[in-house]
């Protein structure tokens, strides 16, 4: 742990940082957590609001059975315990985007309870983080104040949109582990279809609690789970990019660390995040905080699932991306870097497995990685927008693993594949690109340029490495379809080296 | 001639179905009733008479056919909590002002299936919180009966005032009411009409305004038990719109009102025998006691020991509940809206000037009660305390069939005489309240007068889903009282 700590140095020494975070995943689900009206992001404002969204007189919540399942499936993808009991509360609380006046949410028993995930480092390294429990709730709607100098608009379109509420355990130390915690639960929610996880449509966005303290207090809390270890948190609210989170962190930290130093005392209390400069403010403080008046949602009845109902979820799982990076390190012999950037995405996952299918396994994520992630970054496509597919890359990849083409001809073919399409074999075949590994050829081109050349011999004697400049020469009169193996072989061979 | 005004539901649908009258003049009569009875009773807060008499229409067009329903052709009033789509809706709140709802509520649709003409909304406590009408932003409803010998004013109870009201002054053949804390069993028992609920989840609560959710109860006013049995089959049913409503068939109310109770056991619970309970009261239990003795039942002592604990657990439920439903009241989607400097100010006055006292009272309790710090002393408790009411309704009915009891305290009060002291009037509900914290079925059936003339009325308690026994218990109470009292008309 010690290579990865965070050590910010103070005045009157160092300071580390301990970090927890709520994360609001917005559940993927056609219709609302419970109406009818749909979801979708983008819509004409106030064009997605049933009756029961207004909180019209008289109108009464229904449970959407498939936002509970997304639950489940999602709490089962956080290897945490699933409750089969849970029970809605309402959380009261004044605003004009909250037409019924208050946020149906899970508050004493929420459908998920404690679980951890593997996350990984910038470095590749892996850590855990604890999670506390898994929530549902409703969104509220959204107050828009630009449009009008003198007004607030309102659009309902996300109220009552289901969220789960997702608390991680305080066993964040830096801000990159804060963006990598971020990052690994969104391709978890992305891998289990429960969550689209774009935080620019607001589909996933944080909460980040923020604390400090000195070096060695942290592993008294975890040894004991004391917090008076710890130092008194800042929640900074809706953190909607993964920069923000890391930036509202250093921030933070550094606020906290100046304030004590100063003499002061960190606050309880609730802070934004101001992404134009860069800095968190106050935004209310523990005694302003609400009372949010909690009491069971008389509207609706506890929410009980069966094992059996749960066990089902869990057999139709798709493999989560840690177990998916593991298969690719020890079935397919992918280095762990390889196997996590494939991982990571599983779109891209899916991509490269098809490639690999049959295939020189390493081959094929050596292109994914490098070729075709490099060529769609350029155009700026996602990998399902690929004009080459993964059956044909396959093939391009057996191309080279069997000694057909060389790789420098499979990325003219890649070219080939990206512009014009096509079968990579016939492209190999019609343009005569098939590689020469026929000796006799190469050698007479070899004797032919060491007898033309001279004096390029002799410094090849002084200096072995110049072989390069006859690799190129023998390359560039072949066009390229030397086999290289073949022609370095023959070269140090005939050069005596 | 308009004599057929008073005759039951039962007996109007019969005339209707037998093409003696037809639903259109029965319609026009009820609809010149209720007018005229306005300036007096004040039972009603708006009609459409376009929408009855279309509605009646229809009815006739279907009987003509040989078709209808269990209420085809008889007008019937609606409580002015259920939305009632088009009509103005407003739970008698000034904060509804002109709330039109887009919507028909669930209850009313099913009366309207089953061939029900609405005859108009009826007059309530703002927002059901009340036992006297006297919280209506629309005036207060006068019961049609009076004492003997005097002009005094009487409540007709509350909340659903202008139900009881319309009923017992044969303005309709039965109306909506919904019961939270006893809101149609007292003005029944004050109207001499029988008012039921039904076991909780029964009767669908959507589209009617909230008031404490897991309290409220809709259910009929009627003229006799056995139209009580019709208008409560025909109001419930499965709602998958309603999260609470019981996903159950509706077991033949109707059959049951005639069915014997000979071998029934009937428990007298003692801790209802209050102090200070008037001796007409005292009396005309024991006069249920030996009717139901000498109609076969047995009789058996039963004990509900937390009930002194229910009034105040009711208070504190029931506002917890109301503080979070009225929320959602802030002049910006519908109703009232009074215009502040700021978004603040106008929620403030909107609010303040929207809700009338005994509402902000509720809202002010519930806010209380539900706060940090005191939410364990008071709510949490509160729910334990339920619990506990419905273990004792549990044991009861391990020894009985069904429990009677009186539906109030005292008969009809004088308007105005409680309406400065809420706790006397929250006593209203002492023997009513205990049935909505537990949700078993319950109902009042006029059984008797007063010395002075004023109904009164016995209640019958049965255990959840058991319609069926009260709906029998109160037709035997019915034919053995032989209550055919009617208020004379004054008004």
């Amino acid at each position: 742990m010690s290579d990865h700590s965070y050590v910010l140095q103070g005045t009157t020494g160092d300071w580390e940082i301990v970090v927890g975070m709520e994360v609001h995943a917005q559940v993927a689900s056609r219709s609302k957590l419970f109406s009818g009206s749909a979801t979708e992001y983008g819509a004409e404002p106030n064009t997605q609001v049933s009756l029961v969204d207004a909180a019209m007189p008289g109108m009464l919540p229904v449970i959407n059975a498939y936002c509970v399942e997304q639950a489940v499936r999602t709490g089962l993808g956080l290897n945490a315990q699933i409750n089969k009991y849970s029970r809605f509360d309402r959380k009261n609380y004044f605003y004009p985007d909250l037409p019924q006046g208050y946020q149906i949410s899970q508050f004493q028993f929420p459908i998920v309870g404690e679980g951890e995930i593997e996350c990984e480092r910038d470095d590749g390294s892996l850590f855990t983080v604890g999670i506390e429990r898994l929530h549902l709730e409703q969104d509220a709607g959204k107050s828009i104040h630009d449009l009008d100098p003198n007004a607030t608009y309102v659009d309902l379109n996300r109220s009552g949109v289901a969220l789960m509420e997702i608390v991680s355990r305080p066993h964040i130390r830096t801000p990159d582990e804060a963006a990598a915690y971020m990052k690994t639960l969104r391709t978890i929610v992305r891998y289990l279809g429960t969550c689209g996880g774009d935080m620019e449509k607001g589909q996933m966005r944080a909460d980040v609690n923020v604390s400090i303290c000195r070096p060695g207090q942290y592993e008294k809390f975890r040894a004991d789970g004391d917090f008076k270890h710890l130092g008194t948190r800042c929640e900074i609210k809706n953190v909607n990019s993964m920069r923000f989170i890391q930036q509202a962190i250093e921030y933070e930290a550094r606020r906290q660390i100046d304030l004590v130093e100063e003499g002061g005392t960190v606050q309880q209390q609730t802070r934004l995040f101001d992404a134009n400069k860069g800095v968190t403010r106050s935004m209310r403080s523990k005694e302003e905080a609400h009372d949010y008046r909690y009491f069971p949602c008389p509207d609706l009845l506890p929410l009980e699932i069966p094992q059996a109902r749960i066990d089902e979820i869990k057999a139709e799982l798709p493999e989560l991306p840690a177990d998916k990076r593991k298969r690719f390190v020890n079935e397919l012999g992918l280095s762990e870097y390889d196997a996590s950037v494939l991982a990571a995405d599983k779109d891209r996952a899916d991509y490269f497995e098809v490639v690999a299918a049959g295939h020189d396994a390493k081959i094929a994520a050596n292109w994914v990685n490098n070729e075709l992630f490099g060529r769609l970054n350029k155009e700026d496509l996602g990998i399902t927008e690929s004009p080459v597919s993964a059956g044909q890359l396959g093939k391009l990849v057996d191309l080279i693993s069997t000694d057909v083409i060389s790789g420098k001809i499979a990325k003219d073919v890649f070219e080939i594949l990206w512009d014009e399409g096509g079968d990579p074999a016939e492209i190999v075949e019609k343009r005569g690109l098939k590689q020469v590994t026929d000796t006799g050829a190469i050698e007479s081109v070899v004797d032919q340029l060491i007898a033309e050349n001279p004096e390029q011999v002799t410094s090849i004697e002084k200096n072995p490495r110049a072989l390069g400049w006859f690799v190129g020469q023998v390359m560039k009169a072949m066009q390229g379809k030397a086999n290289p193996k073949a022609v370095n072989d023959i070269l140090r061979q005939k050069l005596g080296l | 001639m308009t004599d057929f005004l008073t005759l039951s539901l039962a007996e109007i649908t019969a005339r209707l179905k037998a093409r003696e009258i037809s639903a259109t003049e029965v319609a026009t009569a009820a609809l010149a009733a209720a007018e005229a009875s306005q300036g007096e009773l004040n039972a009603f807060t708006a009609f459409d008479r376009s929408r009855t008499l279309a509605m009646a229409e229809a009815s006739d067009q279907k009987l003509a056919k040989g078709e209808g329903g269990l209420l085809e052709g008889a007008p019937i009033a609606v409580k002015d909590l259920f939305a009632v789509e088009g009509v103005p809706t407003t739970a008698c709140s000034h904060i509804l002002d002109g709330f039109k709802p887009p919507y028909e509520s669930t209850v009313t649709s099913k009366l309207w299936a089953e061939g029900g003409v609405f005859l108009g909304k009826t007059n309530m406590d703002e927002f059901a919180m009340g036992s006297s009408n006297e919280t209506s932003y629309y005036g207060n409803v006068i019961n049609p009966w009076r004492a003997k010998g005097s002009e005094a004013k009487l409540t007709p109870g509350g909340s659903s005032g202008g139900s009881a009201a319309a009923v017992a002054a044969h303005l309709c053949y039965g109306a909506t009411g919904t019961d939270t804390g006893g809101s149609i069993r007292q003005p029944a028992a004050f109207t001499g009409t029988v008012g039921v609920k039904a076991t909780y989840g029964r009767a669908s609560r959507w589209g009617a305004v909230a008031f404490a959710s897991s309290l409220d109860h809709p259910g009929p006013f009627a003229k006799t038990v056995k139209d009580a049995a019709i208008l409560m089959q025909a109001m419930s049913g499965h709602d998958p719109k309603e999260s609470t409503s019981l996903p159950l068939d509706v077991p033949d109310f109707v059959a049951a009102a005639a069915a014997s109770v000979k071998g029934k056991r009937i428990g007298v619970p003692k801790e209802y025998r209050m102090d200070g309970m008037p001796a007409e009261i005292e009396t005309l239990w024991q006069q249920g006691v030996d009717w139901l003795k000498a109609a076969g039942c047995e009789i058996v002592d039963v004990s509900l020991p937390h009930t002194k604990y229910a009034l105040p657990t009711y208070y504190i439920i029931n506002p917890a509940e109301a503080s979070s439903n009225l929320a959602r009241y802030d002049g910006m989607r519908y109703g009232l809206r009074v215009e502040g400097q700021d978004l603040t100010e106008t929620y403030e006055k909107t609010r303040g000037e929207g809700f009338g006292h005994e509402v902000q009272r509720r809202i002010l309790m519930g806010t209380y009660v539900l706060s940090a710090g005191y939410y364990d002393a008071y709510y949490l408790k509160a729910l334990k305390v339920r619990r506990r009411i419905l273990e004792d309704f549990d044991q009861a009915f391990a020894q009985c069939d069904a429990l009677l009891t009186p539906s109030t305290p005292s008969a009809a009060f004088e308007l105005g005489s409680k309406s400065a002291d809420p706790i006397s009037m929250y006593l209203n509900d002492i023997f009513t309240v205990t049935a909505n914290i537990a949700g078993v079925p319950a109902m009042s059936v006029p059984a008797g007068l007063d010395a002075s003339g004023l109904p009164l009325g016995l209640q019958v308690i049965t255990p959840a889903l058991d319609e069926a026994t009260m709906f029998s218990v109160g037709a035997a109470l019915e034919d053995a009282a032989g209550f055919s009292h009617t208020p004379e008309k004054w008004w």
